[in-house]
């Protein structure tokens, strides 16, 4: 079953990329697409029926459009620390905790951390994140877990977990 | 016109990245201009072409190219942040805590 879901991927994948419906284009794809679902699909999709759960898709349509915005907040905070004269950071490693469970969720928000302003992921030790943020606003785990995981894990927990 | 606009956006923002990679003081520092301002900037170029090109094949290939260079600029600065750290590059003078020393012995 995981293995027909990642071959089905791959293969809209191929599609799209290479962007030409053509019978000898279909059988490439194919035969890439089989490739990696042999050598891949055992890492991925540990419940395939998640897939067939629509409210799924609308959660992360709903965390698209939040990550696009904190993606854009987060390009005009770097602009604004770079180019301000005194360069205001305050850079620092910090530890946060993750409620969420399943490898796929925690990759997820590892990336959206990433992503948004001031905030890298440096490792994932178990439920730990480790953070290099770019300018520590508070010296307070709860006050801080809150800033950084809090807005995405509440998404990311309704369509990954 | 909308083309244009995106494509000074994401230009602007690719220039911002190189400003902050010269005058941040630190490689952590320096690596969260470089993946940030970078990344929004090719989205914002890359998004110019596909509305240059509307819904044809480079369209979208310029489209699928965005969720794809997002992933892996994410996983390549976890990769650096995570090697420079195991390297043994200290943080900047600046930096003021340090939580994962405790960790990496």
């Amino acid at each position: 079953m995981r293995y027909i879901a990642v071959f089905i991927l791959a293969l809209i994948f191929w599609l799209l990329i290479t962007f030409r419906f053509t019978v000898p284009n279909l059988i490439a794809g194919s035969l890439a697409a089989l490739i990696c679902s042999a050598i891949f699909a055992r890492y991925y999709f540990h419940n395939v029926y998640k897939f067939l759960q629509p409210h799924r898709y609308l959660w992360f349509c709903v965390y698209l459009f939040f990550f696009g915005w904190a993606c854009i907040k987060a390009n005009f905070d770097v602009a604004y620390r770079v180019l301000h004269p005194r360069m205001p950071i305050k850079p620092g490693i910090v530890r946060v905790k993750t409620t969420l469970r399943s490898e796929f969720a925690k990759t997820l928000l590892a990336n959206s951390i990433t992503m948004t302003p001031g905030t890298i992921t440096v490792d994932v030790i178990g439920d730990d994140f480790y953070v290099h943020w770019i300018y520590v606003e508070s010296e307070d785990p709860e006050v801080y877990t809150k800033m950084i995981t809090g807005k995405f894990e509440k998404y990311i927990k309704r369509f990954a977990e | 016109m909308i083309t244009i606009i995106l494509i000074c956006i994401g230009v602007l923002f690719n220039i911002f990245g190189c400003v902050g990679l010269i005058r941040l003081p630190d490689v952590y520092n320096r690596l969260q201009a470089a993946t940030k301002c970078v990344t929004l900037g090719c989205c914002s170029i890359l998004l110019g072409v596909v509305f240059h090109y509307g819904l044809s094949d480079a369209g979208f290939k310029a489209l699928f190219a965005i969720p794809i260079l997002f992933f892996s600029a994410t996983v390549a600065a976890h990769a650096l942040i995570r090697g420079a750290y195991h390297f043994g590059t200290k943080l900047g003078e600046k930096s003021v805590k340090d939580d994962y020393k405790e960790v990496v012995k």
